[in-house]
């Protein structure tokens, strides 16, 4: 008879599944300001820790603690608490018009704001993001009009992207934002290669790519972080742990023991894992990294932790995979809140002035969509002609006679 | 004029290039201080610098993958996959990225590479170093794949190819490196300096993406043809006798249809020969381009040649290639049929 035990199959499970009370008890949380900031030149052999605790800056109270906390600039703070909002509002927004049936798709970044907008206040003109499809505060955060932006998503005759991507896959190179994928994780790689031909110019500007927990376990994670461990381009690497990527939980990626920071140790690069709730500390942490890349010390993989409190999509029902009280359960809170309340008690900010802002994005946003609608909805104003276009950059012969065959 | 073969031919190209364009760099597996397994990059890294002329990891994906963050820097990436058989990791970043990155952002963003790969057999490379996967590539709308058959080409559709703002998949059948094959593979090497496409100009010149040429004139059926093959083809057209005219495509996508028509509607018949297996094959493209545009001019039915459906052995290679053998018996097939 043999010594060994059948073997057994792992899979992982979540805490909680429909019907079951939310558990977050294995989500360590430290206190705020516990965590140390190193200078942007340490290497990642002398910094381990950073990747496996979590940096946080507000505490209970609203109050700024520890040494992140210092030398944040009042007005970018302010201006981050208004674009969240503002983020909000527009998600909210687009959500209502699929419903309205005039767009097909959206997909709302609900308590992830923090992350894109802080990170984007850390960026300098002509920086390039290589976004997933929930960073759409990086868009939001600059001037780029916000029109354009529901045109693309109402597929209509203004749409920039003349309807040939699914609603919110934008693409700005102007406002640093590179055309999004929707195939998962092969932008990772691509941010890694931009920030590699800055370095190669002697240019001065960085790199950021973005990807889920989910996504990390795509090889092309892999692909981006040995280039990056091997060329030390100037590259921040985001990944948003929002806990869920549709259905499965972080576990099925491999990050249910292990953090997905610790990953680049085994790299030779510095990892910060960042409460992704509190935009002081998404916000200084941003700077940290980004301000490390420009200053030629290489990359940094950031884990920002954070809930997706939204469905995936609005072809999702989280209802049947997680518990139902999880989002409002989630321990690090709300972004947008919690940063109102730090304003406020600072007396830069007030109740009053939040319903303002409110109601402002508001009205912007329903007027934006009203002018969009004008150019048409879910796909109408969309040309045929424009599906030939831009395959190449001159049309080849059989692409013109399919063309002429379609007759448009 | 300067006589080349193939492996010196590319390298001049990219010399030229990275002359005259300081945005152009040059990277993958063994490329840098050693100049490639094929020695196609040797002497780049000393004459242009590591910043311009590297080593990648072994992670093709990672290759393409950082070629197109390069391009949408604004760089203009030439890079060597090592074999066309090590190219599927990145098959992914090649089709979902880089073919449709022009067409997805509206000209926002383009990727102006150009991924250099070895194909076909004939080595004794056994399975991993011995595909001609080009119809993966052709069957992708937003790329364009060539596959030149002689230094001359190759030097000026690489030039062709670095400069275009498309992304080009560039195969270079790796059994033409060191001279023209055709298929006898037990009879002694030919060299490119005993043959006239070994002559190959300085400087800058380009052959043109999309259009092939008439290797062989002919007037009794048409082959049409690329890589390796069209020396077996002419082999064939020798030994049997028969009156073949050999096109040498050298570009499959955009593919020169107006020659193939011009040729085929003249002869009357149409052998289709690649190396590549032959289901689902780029020959089944063009059996049907012919089909469409010259079945009245047709006097036999549209005929393939192909590597049989199979891996791609070690020690069969030569059952598995479609060597003159077999490409002269299908030709006199061919011209017997009513």
């Amino acid at each position: 008879m043999s010594e060994y035990k059948p073997l057994k199959f792992h899979v992982p499970e979540p805490t909680g599944r429909p019907g079951d009370e939310p558990d977050f008890s294995g989500v360590i949380i430290p206190e705020a300001g516990s965590v140390r900031r190193p200078s942007i030149d340490t290497h990642a052999a002398d910094m381990k820790e950073l990747a496996s605790t979590m940096v946080r800056v507000l505490n209970k109270d609203g109050e700024a603690v520890g040494p992140w906390a210092e030398g944040l600039d009042d007005d970018i703070l302010v201006q981050g608490l208004k674009n969240m909002i503002r983020v909000r509002a527009y998600d909210e927004r687009m959500m209502t018009l699929q419903r309205q049936g005039k767009t097909s798709f959206y997909m709302k970044c609900t308590g992830e704001e923090a992350i894109a907008v802080g990170f984007r206040a850390a960026m300098q003109k002509g920086d390039m993001n290589f976004p997933t499809y929930r960073q759409q505060g990086l868009l939001l955060s600059t001037d780029y009009p916000v029109v354009d932006m529901i045109c693309q998503i109402l597929s209509n005759s203004r749409d920039p992207l003349k309807g040939r991507q699914l609603p919110i896959m934008y693409s700005s190179k102007e406002h640093g934002f590179f055309s999004i994928s929707g195939n998962l994780g092969t932008q990772f790689i691509q941010a890694v290669g931009w920030a590699m031909a800055s370095a190669i110019k002697g240019d001065t500007k960085i790199a950021a790519g973005w990807i889920g927990d989910g996504s990390t376990a795509e090889t092309d994670f892999h692909a981006a972080l040995v280039n990056a461990s091997v060329y030390k381009p100037p590259v921040v690497l985001n990944i948003v742990n929002n806990q869920w990527a549709i259905s499965s939980f972080r576990g099925i990626a491999g990050g249910d023991h292990a953090t997905f920071a610790e990953r680049a140790l085994g790299y030779d690069f510095p990892a910060l894992r960042v409460d992704g709730n509190d935009f002081l500390a998404v916000y200084a942490a941003s700077k940290w990294a980004v301000e490390r890349a420009r200053r030629g010390f290489g990359p940094t993989l950031i884990e920002w932790v954070t809930y997706r409190v939204a469905p995936h999509s609005t072809s999702d029902d989280p209802s049947q995979y997680r518990p139902k009280e999880e989002s409002s359960a989630w321990p690090l809170g709300d972004p947008i809140l919690r940063l109102k309340n730090h304003l406020i008690k600072r007396d830069l900010w007030s109740e009053e002035r939040q319903t303002q802002t409110e109601a402002q994005y508001n009205d912007e946003i329903r007027a934006a969509t009203k002018e969009a609608e004008s150019y048409g909805v879910m796909g109408s104003g969309a040309s045929p002609k424009d599906m030939f276009d831009d395959v190449y950059e001159e049309m080849p012969p059989h692409l013109r006679e399919q063309r002429q065959k379609l007759g448009v | 004029m300067p006589q080349m073969s193939m492996i010196e031919a590319i390298r001049d190209a990219m010399d030229v290039k990275m002359g005259q364009d300081d945005d152009v760099v040059v990277y993958g597996e063994d490329v840098g201080y050693f100049g490639g397994v094929f020695r196609c990059t040797h002497g780049l890294q000393k004459k242009y610098g590591k910043h311009r002329v590297f080593d990648s990891p072994i992670n093709e994906s990672g290759i393409v993958g950082t070629a197109i963050g390069m391009g949408a820097y604004g760089l203009r990436p030439c890079i060597e996959i090592q074999f066309a058989d090590y190219i599927y990791p990145a098959y992914d970043q090649i089709v979902s990225e880089a073919a449709r990155l022009r067409y997805r952002s509206n000209k926002d963003f383009i990727a102006p590479l150009t991924i250099r790969t070895p194909c076909g057999g004939g080595i004794f490379g056994g399975q991993t170093h011995s595909q001609s996967p080009e119809s993966l590539f052709t069957h992708v709308a937003g790329i364009k794949t060539v596959i030149p058959s002689n230094p001359y080409d190759a030097k000026g559709l690489l030039i062709a190819a670095i400069e275009d703002n498309d992304p080009v998949i560039f195969f270079e059948p790796k059994r033409l490196y060191n001279g023209p094959f055709d298929g006898h593979h037990d009879r002694p090497a030919s060299n490119w300096s005993k043959h006239p496409l070994g002559d190959v100009p300085e400087g800058h010149y380009t052959v043109p993406i999309g259009k092939a040429s008439v290797f062989s004139e002919g007037s009794d059926v048409t082959i049409l043809t690329y890589g390796t093959m069209v020396y077996v083809a002419e082999a064939a057209k020798k030994e049997t006798g028969i009156d073949a005219e050999i096109i040498d495509l050298r570009s499959l996508m955009p593919l020169d249809v107006d020659t193939i028509v011009e040729s085929v509607s003249k002869t009357g018949r149409c052998m289709v020969l690649h190396e590549a297996t032959q289901t689902s094959g780029f020959g089944a493209e063009l059996a049907a381009q012919v089909q469409e545009r010259c079945f009245y001019n047709l006097e036999s039915p549209v005929v393939r040649v192909c590597g049989w459906d199979t891996p791609y052995p070690h020690a069969q290679e030569w059952d598995y290639f479609p060597g003159p053998g077999r490409v002269g018996k299908e030709l006199k097939a061919m011209m017997e049929a009513e």
